[in-house]
């Protein structure tokens, strides 16, 4: 009877310590959702500027799902870039999702293959860094959690698109000054992912290579160049306190900002 | 309505998707050397700066040229915003406003 009783309180704590982070979750979720709307909106007058139709914003969104890799698409595709120069460029700013899921592993172990192939299409760096911080309060895994954080990305970020490309559509883009938002955003955005001097160096480095290897090759093969060269730059300066990269072992993504 | 671009989507989804769903599906895949992953880590911002030097320094005719003007200046405007707001949105609108008023008041093509 003791242990009858044990277990129904272990049971209980253990439910009200996932509803409580459930409802942290939901909270931080928000204020995901609260910023991935309006940075959806740039991203569709980005695409309208790079003449994607409502449906290559939808199906970019839904599909690829990888914002800061659509905006640098978008950003090709208007240069004329060949498929392959975006898609060598979609998958070097992805591959960081390589240590997401890694991180993800120990916790999604007991569930199907075909729950965690399902799960990782919507893995994005704002999904991760909500999914396992609510899984480290609670000690396991959520599904509910996880869909919460899945979603609260997803749904906004599409929605914003779709709305941004219609509403830019209806306007001179040119005249009210938004074809600035593309460069804006990615300035903006690679901001968002500098955290010490390693990032700053990848970063700084990049630039210095894309522009002068853009004049002289144009302007996708200087993105290339800068994108896959620029890391470089980075690695060959000691890290600092702040560099991300400086504890490969502990994936801690800032959902600050950013972007699926 | 064209659906050209569409195939792009499924593309980027194809060089994407393996990345998180592999060390997920196939545990041990993930234990890379440790500048690998520090590469990786480095590879977004490095990406993303890329983008924007190339898309507000040179001009999108071929071959490109350097571009002088007022948009280097509001993408240099939109970087200070966000460094002190830590948001995106006002830094691309201050850097919208920026631009609109230049070319409203003739400073700007």
């Amino acid at each position: 009877m003791g242990g009858a009783s044990e277990t129904r309180t272990t049971t209980r704590d253990r439910s009200s310590a996932v509803g409580e982070s459930r409802r942290q979750l939901t909270r931080d979720a928000l204020a995901i959702t609260a910023y991935a709307l309006p940075v959806g909106l740039v991203f569709g007058l980005a695409a309208l500027q790079a003449h994607y139709s409502l449906l290559d914003v939808l199906a970019n969104s839904t599909i690829a799902l990888a914002g800061g890799a659509q905006f640098a698409a978008a950003g090709l595709v208007k240069d004329g870039a060949s498929w392959l120069a975006i898609a060598g460029v979609v998958g070097l700013i992805n591959a960081r999702h390589l240590l997401y899921s890694a991180a993800m592993a120990p916790y999604t172990a007991t569930r199907s293959r075909r729950e965690r192939a399902v799960m990782a299409h919507f893995l994005t760096d704002e999904t991760f860094a909500l999914a396992l911080a609510h899984f480290r309060r609670i000690g396991g895994f959520e599904r509910r959690g996880y869909w919460i954080a899945a979603m609260a990305i997803f749904v906004p970020w599409t929605i914003g698109s779709c709305i941004g490309y219609v509403v830019a559509g209806a306007v001179d883009t040119n005249r009210l000054g938004l074809d600035i938002a593309f460069p804006a955003a990615m300035a903006g955005l690679s901001l968002g992912m500098v955290s010490g001097r390693r990032d700053v160096a990848a970063a700084l480095g990049a630039a210095a290579i894309a522009v002068p290897v853009g004049l002289a090759a144009g302007a996708s093969i200087g993105l290339v160049a800068g994108a896959s060269i620029g890391p470089c730059f980075g690695l060959s300066v000691p890290a600092s306190p702040n560099d991300e990269s400086s504890t490969p072992d502990i994936p801690e993504p800032s959902s600050e900002g950013g972007l699926p | 309505m064209s659906v050209a671009l569409v195939p792009l989507a499924f593309l980027m989804w194809a060089v994407t998707y393996p990345s998180r769903a592999l060390p997920m599906l196939a545990p041990g895949i993930e234990r890379l050397p440790a500048w690998a992953v520090s590469y990786l880590r480095l590879a977004g911002p490095a990406a993303l700066a890329a983008l924007a030097a190339v898309n507000c320094l040179l001009t999108t005719d071929k071959p490109p040229h350097v571009l002088v003007g007022v948009e280097p200046v509001a993408v240099g405007i939109c970087v200070l915003v966000v460094t002190r707001t830590h948001l995106l949105l006002p830094g691309v609108t201050a850097a919208v406003v920026v631009v609109a008023a230049a070319r409203a008041l003739g400073v700007a093509a």
